[in-house]
């Protein structure tokens, strides 16, 4: 096991230095520079600023540059947003990602999981469908329309939660509900499917030939199985969920990671784009790695190799 | 089913509007409290006032910090005195003097002259970098210094006369000087706390940052949180603290249309920033007293790129600026109360009327175009206006397209582009028609009228008249201001004649606002000085 998790993790650090070539040189490529403006900037200011960026010197040898800082840690300065480091905004932002990404994902699970469970263990009766159709509903229901609506009845008809903002654990509620119940919706559906194969499987019958419990055949014998998919699902989930959506940010004024994504690509803001690609590159292949660990604890019949 | 979804919605907005007020709400508590809470647009790139070039920033920005002349509370030119207690000029306008009051930074050290001498020295550092040190050109040598011809500041005509006294001389005559003073550009940064941070030069200096920042303004930083609020409360040591009516601001960065209104209607907001165009007609009639229609010194107009066949053609160019009908455009698209711009300076600058030179005659419309070539619009290459990716441009040109094709017989395709990419086609002149916008930075025509001079940076049409820089360079060094306005109309009607562009309208400014906010008054540049402003808990 040492040993696969060290190879994964060289993997690792070697799809990590190709995302960021990668991302280095197509920003590099991209039309329209962070400095450009409404109003036009003279030459001789505008050769200024480039020059405090380093955007002087010619693309390789910034790619050399910078890629020396971030082995260091050093992701750099904000090229729009003056005085503020790259490191500072996702050490400002990914702690309120952080939180409700996890509040979000435990909904999800805590809600998606069961659901799918009792579906799959009563097929075709009420307590499938009933959930099931609402699932549907809510994977077809984009959080941007779900947020709002959300907003509007809790927000402005009962008046019982704050619309938007992030001050205080009564704001975590509408937003977490929001991106929670959109992927409640997928684990639901996902984890039905998972335990449906396995509840089929030839020696579920001869289990319940044998007389073995319905109660042992579905907590025992299928659900590690049977979450085999949900699990999988996790992994991008998590990281997803965690590097913040820009829509539910939007929607209910959270100030976390998402909106740095899209800030960051629209302003050209080319350090912040480099260190957020990172950063999520390294949370997407972490979240992987500890999938595959998890998907081989819970079935034996694959291995590390 | 999108039937009933939008039944349910309709009838939940109608029960949201009227459960309001049934419990205390955010914004009842902060007007109890005297603070107020308004959506600013989008978070500040920073609050350095020598480096940052946008709308929030500056409604940020003064209240931390004050110039010599500050922003009247009613009157768009009446100047307000700021650090500066008095002033006067000589006859022509190029010597200025201004007599600085007793006042402290918010760190407690004295205002002196120097501190403004030191500051516009600072904006004119080339290394800094400063985007509008232009600004600062009418002062006499400031350009020379700032392009590096000399590094001598004793030859920018910014004299410290002592610590109470500050001569200003110009490059020319400037009567409009005292407005171009209230913008943010000419604000003093405290000599003391830059230097203690990197000193002039220093583009990411961390003096404007929330624990360093020191202002001297009527407000002082009270808290900063990325992307969630900046809070402001007053300041003890400024010199009219006792004016001063609030008890605190808090500016919301919300980039969102939708969330602001949200936010407004579930009592987070005293004041939206804007309004989606689309909801305009419903604010009318649901909430009259909240919805503001204000004038606003902008204009929305179309660039055509003259370098390009057809358009190298004046004729061309009038057919499409006078064939579509701009009053159905802004009752029907913008919806916001904006007015059809007959001209190019928008309405509102005393002393200088509107031109109504660009008027709707889609009949003489179709007479220059076949006299162009094409009559009918038979055999008009295939032409592309260019927006920048938003659905409100997308709803204009969709709308020019059609009235085009139904007046003039032409067809033209639209295509977006990402702003960063937009800017760079406009500059580089790689497009056929391009969506514009003008806002500006002082009420004068010359804001206006300035840009569009050969090769300045800020023309992007190709369009070159010798004629106009002509009258442009002499308004510069006018000797009376009813002679420079002369020169500005004169300049102002060739454009119209050569037609470089194609007015479509004048901004107004469509905001929500609590009735209970009072001293906030419609102002052409939506400069509100804050310090007037004030919150009734009822």
């Amino acid at each position: 096991m040492a040993k696969f998790i060290t190879l994964r993790f060289l993997q690792g650090i070697l799809v990590l230095l190709g995302i960021y070539a990668v991302t280095f040189f197509l920003v590099a490529a991209t039309p329209g520079s962070p400095f450009s403006s409404e109003r036009a900037i003279q030459p001789e200011i505008l050769a200024q600023i480039e020059a405090f960026y380093g955007y002087d010197k010619p693309t390789s040898e910034r790619f050399i540059v910078s890629l020396g800082n971030i082995l260091h840690g050093d992701f750099g300065p904000s090229a729009v947003y003056a005085n503020r480091s790259v490191t500072d905004i996702i050490a400002e932002s990914f702690p309120v990602s952080l939180k409700l990404g996890s509040i979000s994902l435990a909904i999800a699970l805590l809600l998606g999981i069961p659901a799918g469970i009792l579906a799959a263990v009563k097929k075709n009766t009420w307590l499938d469908y009933v959930p099931m159709s609402t699932a549907m509903a809510g994977i077809c229901l984009p959080t941007f329309v779900m947020g709002p609506l959300l907003a509007l009845v809790f927000g402005l008809i009962f008046a019982v939660l704050p619309v938007a903002g992030w001050f205080g654990p009564e704001f975590v509620v509408l937003p977490s509900a929001t991106l929670g119940l959109y992927y409640a919706a997928y684990f639901a559906r996902l984890t039905r499917g998972g335990m449906l194969e396995m509840l089929n499987q030839d020696w579920v019958r001869t289990a319940r030939a044998k007389g073995v419990p319905e109660r042992t055949i579905v907590w025992k014998h299928c659900l590690k199985g049977g979450l085999i998919p949900a699990i999988t699902f996790l992994g991008p989930a998590l990281a997803g969920i965690i590097s913040g959506s820009f829509v539910v940010e939007t929607i209910f004024q959270v100030p976390g990671l998402g909106q740095w994504f899209v800030k960051g690509a629209l302003n050209r803001d080319d350090f912040l784009i480099l260190g957020l690609t990172v950063l999520f590159a390294s949370l997407i292949v972490l979240m992987n790695l500890l999938v595959d660990i998890a998907q081989v604890a819970l079935n034996p019949r694959l291995k590390y190799d | 089913m999108k039937l009933l979804r939008n039944v349910i919605l309709a009838a939940c907005m109608g029960l949201g509007l009227a459960s309001c007020g049934d419990r205390e709400r955010a914004t009842d508590v902060a007007a109890r409290e005297g603070v107020l809470m308004m959506g600013n647009g989008s978070e500040p790139k920073g609050l350095d006032p020598h480096l940052v070039t946008g709308v929030p920033e500056n409604k940020i920005i003064s209240a931390l910090l004050e110039g010599l002349i500050s922003y009247h509370p009613t009157d768009d030119l009446k100047p307000e005195p700021g650090m500066a207690e008095s002033w006067e000029s000589n006859d022509d306008y190029t010597v200025w003097t201004f007599h600085l009051r007793d006042a402290k930074w918010s760190n407690g050290d004295p205002v002196r002259a120097g501190d403004f001498a030191y500051s516009w020295q600072r904006m004119l550092t080339p290394a800094l970098g400063a985007e509008y040190a232009p600004m600062l050109y009418v002062i006499k040598g400031a350009q020379a210094f700032h392009n590096s011809e000399t590094d001598d500041f004793s030859t920018v005509g910014v004299k410290v006369i002592d610590d109470e006294t500050l001569q200003v001389t110009l490059e020319g005559p400037t009567p409009y000087f005292l407005n171009m003073l209230k913008h943010y550009s000419f604000f003093p940064v405290n000599p003391r706390v830059v230097e203690e941070f990197g000193g002039m030069g220093d583009r990411a200096s961390r003096w404007s940052t929330f624990e360093n920042y020191v202002g001297n303004g009527p407000f002082v930083l009270e808290k900063w949180v990325t992307n969630q609020v900046i809070r402001v409360k007053p300041n003890p040591t400024y010199w009219d603290a006792k004016t001063v009516k609030l008890k605190g601001i808090e500016f919301y960065p919300v980039e969102n249309a939708a969330t602001e209104e949200t936010m407004f209607r579930g009592g987070r907001l005293h004041m939206t920033n804007t309004v989606q165009p689309d909801k305009i007609p419903v604010f009318k009639e649901k909430m009259p007293n909240e919805l503001k229609i204000e004038p606003y010194l902008g204009t929305y107009f179309y660039r055509v790129n003259v370098t390009r066949p057809p358009f190298d053609n004046p004729k061309v160019r009038e057919a499409l600026a006078i064939s579509f009908d701009k009053q159905l455009l802004v009752d029907k698209v913008t919806k916001g109360g904006q007015a059809p711009a007959t001209g190019y300076v928008p309405a509102g600058i005393p002393g200088y009327a509107t031109s109504d030179k660009v008027k709707f005659d889609p009949e003489r419309g179709r007479q220059l175009l076949a006299e162009a070539g094409y009559p009918g619009g038979k055999g008009f290459p295939k032409a592309e206006i260019l927006i920048n990716t938003s659905e409100a441009h997308r709803k204009i040109a969709e709308a020019m397209q059609a009235m085009w094709k139904q007046n003039l017989g032409i067809d033209v395709g639209i295509y977006n582009q990402e702003w960063k990419v937009y800017l760079d086609s406009q500059s580089n002149l790689d497009y056929d028609i391009s969506r514009s916008a003008w806002i500006g930075d002082y009420v004068h025509p010359s804001t206006f009228i300035d840009m569009f001079t050969t090769g300045n940076g800020n023309n992007d049409t190709g369009w070159a008249n010798p004629q106009y820089d002509r009258l442009v360079a002499q308004a510069q060094v006018a000797k009376s201001e009813e002679e420079r306005l002369g020169l500005l109309r004169e300049a102002e009607n060739l454009l119209l004649t050569d037609l470089p562009i194609v007015p479509v309208y004048w901004y107004t400014r469509v905001y929500l606002k609590d009735p209970r906010i009072q001293g906030w008054n419609p102002k052409l540049l939506d400069n509100h000085p804050y310090k007037y402003v004030s919150i009734n808990a009822e």
